[in-house]
């Protein structure tokens, strides 16, 4: 009775995660044998969209990602080394991005660097304006996935024991040195790591982008936005750029778990 | 006592749920429509008209571009009715067999309005100065109905600002939105300085945000709307009802009263093309005070 019992939890189980990874499995094949079975490069060459949303897509992510390293990094460090009134409430400004709805994250973005927005209005008397630019493409991306990149090497950095820095400190590293020959060389998988998942949230950014930086090939259109613009007229450039994105994804998930793996056998 | 209140609690929200489920499932039939972004104000109005007159039916209203809902029907999208902005969208649902030919009619015509935000940034006079000035447009994206209707247009006015005006005024485009309202709301927002919409478009929400700028009637097009019920609806007689309410005087004047001028004379031909010079006699369909589409904006 017991054993019968036993079973049935098991196939329940067995059964209920199937179907779960079918679930989310199922429209990833139906996407790339839709691709594949309807011959859709047959129309590639027609859609030079695919190319320039793709050019645009890898500069303004490269530009955030080095954004993301340049501003990122310092405030990292600080998070990671410094204790201070208001930590928490700088921590969780920081990682909102990661779970608010990026749609919003567009519209708080356009109020505040709109042509009338808060910081936008004065900017435009200045006579700089940058909803429709690729500036705003990559503010956009920038707000939405810098979180990734800083929390991964906040982490990074706290890996690195206070104790390894006081001795290097007293061997008499100091400042940048340090950082340089000590800290950096301990944390960079997290840092690595970090930057490519913050490069892949930036290739797949959609709602705050069209908000707030618009949606027209060559000017703001990343692959994203393509897909959304053109599903309805252009399934083929639609499933194309989808499929270069899933790509993208899987490359992305590999070496930063690759990162992950070589860094957990370190530790 | 704690854990048998916290029992009786969820046995009550589960009883709930279920009552509410059954209660949608046996006695409320629900309509599903799906309708073009520009009619969005006009239908939910109409809806709710109708369900006063039909007490036991639910409604669900479903706006997007037609492109973007004729994409879904394709898809094979339950719906009852679809609402088109233009000919073309309606057609590819002829097309792949999901409406029949003979159940499309015409219920509503709408024309084209230039906006620009109510301070004018780009110190806009007219539709030339689209092509003549360094100003940001924004439009609806291509295979949408508006701009199809836009791009005809601006090519209209070809030989009055120069062959290339349409492109010129292309030119300045800096974005295009997926339906006709997020034109609107970019305006009103003030973030660009020009954008092509219907007449209708300019609701009371945005009246005090935005100014409208005539399009003579020679260029202006008429933006005809068709409608047909799916033939695979589960609910053929009420989905006809809402057709027939929608072509009625009632139907009709609620449409007016947004803006929407009567269908033009090809009223129940499905094909029919918008075009900017239709006769000055229009019969009105079903004879509503509903005025045709042309001579409005020397009204307005």
């Amino acid at each position: 009775m017991k054993v019968w019992k036993l079973k049935a939890d098991k196939l329940l189980l067995v059964a209920v995660s199937a179907f779960a990874f079918l679930l989310l499995a199922i429209p990833i094949f139906v996407l790339v044998l839709s691709g594949l079975g309807s011959r859709a490069w047959e129309g590639l060459p027609e859609s030079s969209s695919i190319l320039t949303a793709t050019l645009l897509s890898f500069a303004s992510t490269l530009a955030v990602v080095c954004l993301a390293a340049l501003l990122g990094t310092p405030l990292a460090y600080v998070l990671s080394r410094f204790e201070f009134t208001g930590k928490r409430i700088v921590s969780l400004f920081i990682e909102l991005p990661i779970v608010m709805p990026p749609a919003v994250a567009g519209l708080a973005l356009l109020i505040t660097f709109g042509r009338r927005g808060f910081i936008g209005a004065w900017l435009a008397d200045a006579g700089i304006v940058i909803p429709f630019t690729i500036l705003a493409v990559i503010i956009a991306q920038f707000f939405i996935s810098a979180p990734f990149y800083i929390r991964s090497a906040q982490v990074g950095f706290s890996s690195v024991s206070a104790e390894v820095e006081d001795a290097a400190r007293v061997d008499g590293a100091y400042g940048w040195q340090m950082f340089w020959y000590i800290t950096l060389p301990i944390a960079w998988r997290a840092l690595a790591s970090g930057m490519i998942l913050c490069w892949a949230r930036a290739v797949g950014e959609f709602g705050a982008t069209i908000l707030f930086a618009g949606n027209l090939q060559g000017r703001t259109q990343t692959m994203p936005l393509l897909v959304y613009s053109v599903f309805e007229r252009d399934i083929s450039a639609a499933i194309w750029t989808g499929l270069i994105l899933i790509v993208l994804a899987l490359v992305a998930l590999f070496v930063s778990q690759w990162f992950a793996a070589t860094q957990d056998r370190l530790d | 006592m704690r854990m048998g209140r916290c029992l009786r609690t969820v046995s009550v929200i589960v009883a709930l749920s279920l009552s509410i489920i059954s209660s949608q499932g046996q006695q409320k039939r629900t309509l599903t429509i799906y309708a073009a972004t520009s009619l969005t104000d006009a239908f939910e109005e109409l809806a709710a008209v109708f369900l006063e007159n039909h007490p036991e039916t639910d409604m669900v209203l479903n706006f997007a571009s037609s492109s973007k809902l004729a994409a879904q029907l394709l898809a094979g999208a339950p719906a009852d009715i679809f609402a088109s902005a233009n000919s073309a969208q309606m057609d590819l649902v002829v097309a792949d067999g999901r409406i029949s030919e003979g159940a499309v009619q015409s219920f509503a015509a709408n024309r084209l309005a230039l906006i620009a935000p109510a301070d004018n940034p780009a110190e806009i006079a007219g539709i030339g100065d689209l092509g003549s000035k360094r100003l940001l447009l924004v439009l609806a994206v291509t295979g949408t109905p508006i701009r199809d209707y836009t791009n005809a247009m601006l090519a209209s006015h070809n030989d009055e600002y120069g062959d290339d005006f349409a492109k010129r005024a292309l030119e300045n485009l800096v974005s295009e939105e997926s339906n006709v309202r997020q034109v609107v709301a970019r305006i009103a927002l003030g973030e660009a300085d020009a954008g092509i919409v219907y007449q209708t478009d300019v609701t009371d929400e945005v009246r005090d945000d935005v100014i409208r700028f005539p399009i003579e009637d020679r260029h202006n097009q008429i933006a005809s709307y068709p409608v047909a019920v799916l033939d695979d609806t589960a609910l053929p007689e009420l989905s006809e009802a809402f057709i027939v309410f929608l072509r009625s005087d009632d139907g009709q004047s609620i449409l007016g009263a947004f803006g929407f001028c009567s269908p033009p004379r090809e009223a129940d031909e499905a094909t029919a093309e918008p075009r900017a010079e239709t006769g000055q006699d229009n019969p009105i369909v079903n004879e509503t005070e509903v005025a045709p589409c042309e001579g409005l904006e020397a009204e307005s």
